[in-house]
């Protein structure tokens, strides 16, 4: 193996959904003993749970359906693997209660005006952030008896948000949106939440067209979006984000590179595994993964491209998310309604 | 909805090339598609006389993903139904499509059709857009995945292809669409 040339090698397939698959989400804490655990939601209004059988095959053990009655569009587990929390572009998200072995919806959330295009948990698990089309994001409190509450509906979006993703480590919410731009959110100190930075083209080198996801690397002193624009662009704060902010002006995140020319569609995903390497997947039907340049040649930071599967899907790729558990485990999601798993071979090192 | 375009220009309709017969006699051997072909799957889905009686003319939008099938019967329907029992234009006879405004990658499986949109701005503009999107799909081989349809603002919202999900879910607007698609006889 040492030396050996990166390779995502397919190791499953999964087909089940009858509609596209849009995401996917990996349980952080599937329990002491089980295996990894992976949602995926569909245009079928369903939301299906794999497990890997003894045999090492996977399966579909449960599907949560006749709660959506139209696309389940982004799921996402709590931190402690307990609820499942499913957004619609029924304009509701729904919060599902894994027993172990059973699901049981538990809540469901109203108050968007139209389609729900993402939900993300905070991480210490109390706070629900979603996303939607009447361009906002709210942010809801979980109360007890499984009562959640909006304590802030985010405005200052133009257009479309389409994905919200909560920082690692600390009580602060990006968003990004069809107006191209990326927001950051936190509160004052005193539950009330602002925008407290906008990077757009004009301003931060920001993206030139819809930008659809974000994700934070494990330390959460980086990020990556991805867009319309073909590109992913990587963000960096040396600011300590910890310092209550109560207004725009404080410009804790900047731009640190941009890896173009590796799609030639809409990128739709990103996600930034354990071990700092990022995966892409978008309209080209392929997947690409990047890492830092370690050589010390070069100035600054930037990142490298380490392989690219062309053709990983029939068809757009809309999902790609890295297992919490073994972090050379890729899932991707696509429009030819299968999940994909793609084990990283190999060196990913100079 | 009052009346958008009362006046439309109407041009000549140009002759039909005659189409080749396909070189290859292998019927496993995939086809390659030619412009010409593209544009008559986009306007003579019905056959002249056909189209004639239903008015029922489909205008191409082109979006930066995915392209669009718009009905025209709905917008013409509508003039006809106000303004004039018997206003059955053409697309080309608005001047909307013309045979040099559809190029072809075949290696690429890239279409792009160029729309003359005949009105700015047209509200009607995101249902047809919607309409060609759906229509190009079922017709064209699965292989071709960006077809560029360009009109005047709508452009981006046709091309994102969330966007245009959700929107298809809508009942009301599928039902609008699904009605555009189907052949009507008067």
């Amino acid at each position: 193996m040492d030396g050996a040339a990166a390779e995502l090698r397919e190791a499953h397939r999964l087909a089940g959904h009858a509609d596209r698959v849009w995401a996917l989400a990996w349980n952080p804490a599937p329990g002491a003993g089980a295996g990894p655990v992976l949602a995926s939601c569909a245009g079928d209004k369903t939301v299906r749970i794999w497990k890997r059988a003894p045999d090492g095959a996977w399966q579909c053990t449960d599907v949560l359906e006749d709660t959506h009655n139209r696309t389940v569009r982004s799921c996402a587990w709590s931190p402690d693997g307990k609820l499942l929390a499913t957004a619609s572009f029924d304009a509701t998200t729904a919060v599902w209660e894994y027993n172990g072995g059973d699901f049981e919806c538990v809540a469901t959330l109203e108050g968007h005006e139209n389609e729900v295009k993402s939900v993300s948990w905070s991480p210490s698990g109390s706070l629900l952030a979603t996303c939607s089309r009447d361009k906002t994001a709210w942010i809801w409190e979980l109360q007890p008896g499984n009562e959640y509450e909006c304590v802030s509906v985010l405005q200052g979006h133009t257009q479309d948000v389409k994905m919200v993703q909560w920082h690692p480590r600390l009580d602060i919410l990006v968003s990004v949106s069809y107006d191209n731009s990326i927001r950051v959110w936190a509160d004052d100190g005193d539950d009330e939440w602002h925008c407290v930075q906008t990077l757009n083209e004009e301003n931060n080198c920001g993206h030139s067209s819809t930008v659809w996801a974000v994700s934070f690397n494990q330390k959460g002193d980086r990020m990556v979006t991805c867009s319309d624009d073909r590109t992913l662009k990587i963000w960096d704060t040396s600011a300590d984000l910890s310092q209550p902010k109560t207004g725009e002006g404080h410009e804790s995140w900047r731009h640190l590179c941009t890896l173009t020319g590796y799609h030639d569609r809409t990128i739709f995903s990103a996600h930034w595994s354990s071990e700092d390497i990022i995966a892409s997947g978008g309209g080209d039907d392929s997947i690409c993964l990047f890492a830092e340049e370690t050589s010390s040649m070069v100035e600054g930071s930037s990142y490298k491209l380490i392989l690219k599967k062309e053709k990983a899907h029939d068809m757009d790729i809309n999902c790609v998310q890295w297992c919490p558990q073994d972090p050379r485990l890729l899932a991707s999601a696509s429009d030819d309604g299968t999940v994909k798993f793609w084990e990283l071979k190999g060196s990913v090192l100079d | 909805m009052g009346l958008i375009n009362a006046n439309p220009v109407i041009h000549e309709k140009k002759e039909r090339r005659v189409r080749q017969a396909p070189e290859s006699t292998d019927e496993n051997a995939v086809e390659p598609i030619d412009q010409l072909e593209i544009f008559d799957i986009l306007l003579y889905d019905f056959p002249d006389e056909f189209s004639e009686a239903c008015f029922c003319y489909t205008i191409y939008l082109k979006c930066s993903i995915g392209y669009l099938v718009v009905v025209l019967n709905v917008f013409l329907h509508h003039i006809r139904d106000i303004k004039d029992p018997e206003h059955p234009y053409s697309l080309e006879q608005l001047n909307v499509v013309t045979e040099d405004s559809v190029e072809l990658n075949d290696e690429s499986n890239h279409v792009r059709v160029t729309f003359t949109p005949t009105v700015e701005h047209c509200s009607m503009a995101t249902v047809i857009g919607l309409c060609i999107r759906v229509k190009l799909i079922r017709s064209l081989p699965p292989r071709y995945k960006a077809i560029r349809l360009f009109t005047s603002s709508v452009n981006k919202q046709l091309n994102d292809k969330e966007r245009v999900a959700a929107a298809l879910e809508n009942p009301n607007l599928l039902d609008m669409v699904e009605e555009c698609l189907s052949p009507t006889f008067d």
